[in-house]
């Protein structure tokens, strides 16, 4: 192979067609009962809460672990070529990664300072 | 700064081989060890199929696995009746579920509906690809790894297609149309990210040590050491992060049943249903996989088996027993987790994510490329040979070493000495009281320290010791009934204690009534 990509491909295609067949079967194979009750949204036995249009609501402390995690992945990714070519890069690279971290170290005391790292 | 950046393109073009200054330094070579030349795109496509069919049989064997392994440990026989030992009990778990209704709830969003368990399953496929299950063989008369394929940033797509796996997860909860799948479902997806960025870290004291990224070169470079000695830590966190990652117990709150009832797959049934189940099963086997081949040295031989004939044990097909051997003790691992540990609070789980595991890994970092750098003399050429094992340790090692270690001891004293000192306050300010368990007209436990104004059964009475802990063993003298009458009894040791305990509670209003 030339591509060292393209038995993804493969791999991503068989998986694909695999669960787009099951599925596929079930609903073929399967009974079809209609039941208002059956249709609506499971909440134990009560009637359910109809929700907000567009999805209504979401507590912000959700909205603050996407934005963190973009954070700290991004300073993850940046390591990684730092780690792989780590032997050639010498003392030098090693320095500027420390300050690096430092910096993003006080990025990360400042959130948990002001508590964005705190679930209540 | 300008002289690096200067060196750049030179470091990405060239190989250089570097002296190497202790036992564990690679030569930097960017390009995969595992040699794809001689494999044509049939047999590539072929290796796929392989790859699919041993995931799925594996899937099918470690959930019967675990249903067996969990019930041994809760004194049970778990499912023991379709086929042998009831191997088939999975198959025909799946047969059943493709022969049921598949339910859309009216206020679902149909196709996104449908597209979520999709995603989850074709994605949890994708990663294996990556993952050398044995060294070079024949096949139809092609000498080719056992491996799919690899390139130099193979590790990144095991996260990458993890986190586009996540997809599946947030989908499914938002286009549910329903409260407890929406909830399930963001949190299953904080989760999940939370503990992606410590596994992410975790790797990369392994990528300084291998300096690569591709997974063939880096189970070539534990053919003399397996990194999870020399990064230790870093597998102990992907440990943790492993389980956080696939949502398994003690981290799988987003199913918690008390109070999310299924979590992101509660409006689901059927085959799409399923397709989450494999999806979680496959990605269990995938960090597992992953931690083989970063941590464990891959489909190599253990140790002592190495030295047997030239390694003629790690050649050829038998690579294949070694990776399923040890992927197979993570899965029980896994099964051993669920079976001893109970479900952490969610508070807790992302405050050990965020202000324990981050941190500390990347700490750990910054000690791991010290001691690198010292392995590779730049912090002065002095050296102390050990004697006796002829090796050869630089000073500046020893002195890293030795500063972690202080650094460590310093901070576990403190925090052993806050931990003492919330503790005794903690025992100071607790003021124990005799409550009146029926006050409220229903039985109302102790809280730690407090005292039952009823006189207990003196057996009942050894389960509260001072601090209100349950002893560790069954106190002797329990009847037999007291546990079995009207508590149900677990196999569990604990189990028992608990549920005689909250016999003891139960049973006093009756005597009340007697009296």
């Amino acid at each position: 192979m030339t591509n060292s990509y393209i038995p993804l491909l493969f791999l991503l295609a068989i998986g694909a067609g695999f669960a787009v067949l099951s599925v596929g079967t079930s609903l073929v194979v399967g009974p079809k009962r209609y039941n208002r009750a059956k249709m609506e949204a499971y909440e134990c036995g009560i009637q359910p809460t109809p929700h907000a249009s567009g999805g209504g609501r979401v507590p912000i402390k959700y909205y603050l672990t996407a934005m963190l995690f973009i954070v700290f992945d991004v300073e993850s990714i940046f390591l990684y070529p730092f780690a792989v070519a780590f032997n050639s890069l010498g003392l030098f690279a090693l320095v500027e990664m420390v300050l690096f971290i430092l910096t993003v170290f006080v990025a990360y005391a400042y959130v948990w300072r002001r508590g964005g790292l705190d679930w209540d | 700064m300008s002289q690096l950046l200067a060196q750049l393109p030179g470091l990405v073009a060239q190989v250089p081989g570097l002296p190497a200054a202790g036992s564990l330094v690679i030569p930097l070579v960017d390009n995969p060890k595992a040699d794809f030349s001689d494999t044509p795109w049939w047999l590539s496509l072929i290796k796929a199929l392989l790859i699919f069919v041993y995931l799925l049989i594996s899937t099918l064997l470690v959930i019967w696995f675990e249903r067996r392994v969990i019930g041994r440990m809760q004194q049970r026989p778990g499912p023991n009746r379709a086929g042998p030992f009831g191997l088939l009990q999975t198959l025909a778990d799946g047969l059943k579920s493709m022969l049921k209704e598949d339910v859309t709830p009216a206020a679902a969003d149909k196709i996104i509906f449908t597209l979520a368990p999709l995603i989850t399953a074709t994605m949890a496929f994708v990663s294996f690809a990556i993952i050398p299950m044995g060294n070079k063989a024949s096949m139809f008369g092609h000498m080719t790894p056992l491996q799919l394929t690899d390139f130099p940033i193979a590790v990144l797509l095991v996260l990458a297609v993890g986190s586009v796996g996540v997809y599946g997860i947030v989908l499914a909860g938002w286009s549910s149309g329903s409260t407890y799948p929406l909830l399930g479902g963001l949190r299953s997806t904080a989760q999940v990210i939370s503990y992606e960025i410590a596994m992410g870290l975790s790797l990369v004291a392994v990528f300084i040590y291998s300096g690569s990224m591709s997974t063939s070169q880096i189970v070539s470079g534990q053919s003399s050491l397996w990194y999870m000695i020399p990064a230790f830590f870093s597998f102990a966190v992907y440990l943790v992060t492993m389980v956080g990652e696939t949502n398994r117990l003690p981290f799988d709150l987003a199913e918690g049943e008390g109070e999310l009832t299924g979590g992101f797959h509660t409006e689901y049934g059927s085959m799409r249903f399923a397709m989450f189940f494999l999806g979680e099963y496959i990605n269990m086997f995938t960090v597992a996989a992953l931690a083989t081949t970063v941590f464990l040295g891959g489909w190599q031989a253990p140790p002592l088996v190495s030295l047997i004939n030239n390694n003629m044990f790690s050649g050829g097909w038998w690579g294949i027993f070694w990776f399923t051997a040890k992927l197979w003790t993570f899965m029980f691992f896994f099964v051993w987790l669920r079976g001893s540990l109970p479900r952490v609070r969610y508070d807790q789980f992302m405050r050990f994510g965020w202000k324990f595991l981050i941190p500390i890994t990347l700490l750990w970092v910054v000690a791991v490329a010290f001691i690198r750098g010292s392995q590779n003399g730049w912090f002065g050429g002095g050296q102390v040979t050990v004697p006796g094992v002829n090796r050869v340790i630089p000073t500046a090692t020893l002195f890293a070493v030795g500063v972690i270690a202080v650094v460590a001891l310093a901070v576990s004293w403190v925090w052993d000495n806050r931990r003492a000192d919330e503790e005794a306050r903690a025992v100071t300010n607790r003021v124990p009281t005799e409550i009146d368990p029926f006050a409220g007209g229903y039985p109302v436990p102790p809280l730690p320290g407090q005292t039952l104004r009823e006189p207990i059964r003196a057996s009942a009475a050894a389960i509260y010791t001072r601090d209100g802990r349950e002893p560790d063993a069954v106190p002797v003298g329990v009847p037999a009934g007291v546990g079995a009458g009207s508590a149900t009894v677990t196999g569990s040791v604990t189990g028992t204690a608990s549920g005689a305990g909250s016999t003891a509670t139960i049973t006093t209003p009756k005597e009340d009534g007697r009296g």
